[in-house]
């Protein structure tokens, strides 16, 4: 599957996107699109729920080294983030939080980067009042935007490094914003493109090889990084090289990567001095 | 690949290798006996060795063996239902060879009679099965999954398939043991068949594990 395939179909149909993605799904595996678009609901609703359960709060994550840093913002006046933004901030950082804690997410696409979509989602719903139906269409082009990644690329930290993880959850979460607010399908295929290229060479380096540090924290800069490239798709900035091409190109800076810095917890900020130590004492704690 | 196996699935975190993957295999081990077990020891292989307390993969490996599903909270609890259901577990760190970094071996007892099985976590929570009471296979747990332990005898394959009647996605086989003449058959079936008790009725059977797919 190629976004670009996707495109082509909107272009010449009329039919709203998501139901081209939803009939371009079940060509492709098979399966009734109704069924698709209920798991879809399912995923949303479990999202908004501990989105919900789970705003600002401290958690207590395996190792220690994250869970209070969701009361911290939510305690916090913003000074520079609008209310869309500061909300999303909060709920990304307090998903991210609850997964290291052992608690209930959406991997989407994995469970590392499982605060981004769902900080654009909440942050819809409370700040623009979005319906469910509302959410769960754009949740589709998100869908469809991990998809054409995990199938030409990968979504994998240990294959591409943390553009194919975060990136991939901010160029979901980008075009998912855009096609909220402009039904465009276009305009979807260059806020995808804008935030996959913003993270670009992002490399996967997990202190200890625990998701916590500095995985946490990335999920919330992530979701301004998908606000930031949706505003500018809706103001009609595009992306001079194509959705298609971006995914490639990230598949294969992911490749050329060296190992140290795809997940093994051996290089990038895992292999600090104090990322060295905060895990021998994490270590010498359990034995 | 859909796009439902790229968001979701609904999990327990921190990661969907080391913590869902984990309970996966455990599940696997779970529905194979067809309950919890008396006693289980859990062989950590690499990675899994490394950093199983920090990716709560030992608390996966128990709530898989109870049960549970990848979305329950209470997987979190895995110690405390460990303690109400009476279940003994221990945890090794250990060298499985030439296998995947997350690699764990499950030996789990129950009325006196011991299964081992073997899985690796690949990533993104997918799984591989490669080895059920010694057998080397190859199972994606995604299948509905027959395992029959069968005299090695002439037409015991073709006995087995007989009854069945389904379409196979795959198959394993081999000869464990010469002097008592046995022999382990692994199956993957498209669906389950409606007549898996008739299995019991044939001469070449000894025993038979049937372990259901989680998928819709």
């Amino acid at each position: 599957m190629t976004f670009k395939n996707l495109l082509d179909i909107w272009r010449e149909t009329n039919i709203p996107f998501d139901e081209v993605i939803l009939t371009e799904e079940m060509v492709e595996t098979g399966m009734d699109p109704v069924i698709i678009k209920n798991n879809m609901k399912r995923l949303v609703e479990v999202m908004l729920t501990e989105s919900e359960k789970n705003y600002g709060k401290k958690h207590e994550s395996l190792t220690g080294l994250t869970g209070d840093n969701a009361p911290k913002l939510l305690n916090h006046s913003p000074k520079l983030l609008s209310d869309f933004n500061y909300v999303a901030t909060i709920t990304a950082i307090s998903t991210a939080e609850n997964n290291a804690a052992m608690g209930r997410i959406v991997a989407c696409p994995t469970a590392g980067s499982c605060g981004v979509v769902p900080a654009i989602l909440y942050a819809l719903k409370k700040v623009h009042n979005a319906s469910f139906d509302e959410l769960v269409s754009s949740f589709i082009i998100a869908g469809a935007i991990g998809n054409v990644i995990a199938k030409k690329a990968t979504i994998s930290g240990a294959a591409g490094g943390c553009q194919a993880e975060i990136g991939t959850a901010a160029a979901m979460a980008s075009a998912a914003l855009t096609y909220y607010f402009s039904k465009d399908a276009e305009k979807c295929g260059h806020a995808a493109s804008l935030a996959l290229k913003s993270l670009m060479g992002l490399v996967c380096d997990p202190v200890g090889g625990f998701v916590e540090v500095p995985c946490v924290k990335r999920n919330a800069s992530a979701a301004n990084v998908a606000i930031a490239t949706a505003e500018m798709a809706l103001a009609g900035v595009e992306s001079v090289i194509p959705f298609d091409e971006v995914v490639d190109a990230m598949y294969r800076v992911g490749k050329m990567m060296h190992e140290d810095l795809r997940e093994t917890g051996n290089g990038g900020i895992a292999a600090t001095p104090t990322a060295r130590k905060l895990v021998e004492n994490i270590k010498r704690g359990w034995n | 690949m859909g796009m439902l196996d790229v968001v979701g699935p609904v999990m327990v975190g921190p990661s969907s290798s080391h913590t869902l993957g984990a309970l996966k295999i455990a599940r696997f081990s779970y529905k194979l006996i067809e309950g919890i077990p008396d006693e289980v020891e859990f062989y950590l292989h690499g990675s899994f060795a490394k950093t199983y307390l920090g990716h709560g993969t030992d608390r996966a490996l128990i709530a898989g063996v109870l049960g549970l599903r990848e979305y329950d909270y209470d997987i979190k609890n895995a110690y405390d239902l460990a303690k109400k259901h009476n279940l003994k577990y221990s945890f090794i760190e250990t060298d499985l060879g030439d296998v995947n970094p997350n690699t764990v071996l499950i030996r789990s007892k129950k009325d006196n009679k011991i299964n081992e099985v073997q899985g690796s976590s690949i990533g993104g929570g997918a799984i591989k099965i490669n080895k059920i009471n010694g057998v080397d296979c190859d199972l994606s747990g995604d299948y509905n999954t027959l395992i029959v332990v069968n005299k090695d005898i002439k037409g015991a394959l073709e006995n087995i398939l007989k009854v069945i009647s389904v379409n196979v996605a795959n198959l394993y086989l081999k000869r464990t043991n010469i002097i008592e003449g046995r022999a382990l058959t692994i199956l993957e079936l498209d669906e389950k068949p409606s007549n898996l008790n008739e299995l019991g009725n044939l001469e070449c059977v000894i025993k038979y594990f049937y372990v259901g797919s989680d998928n819709i």
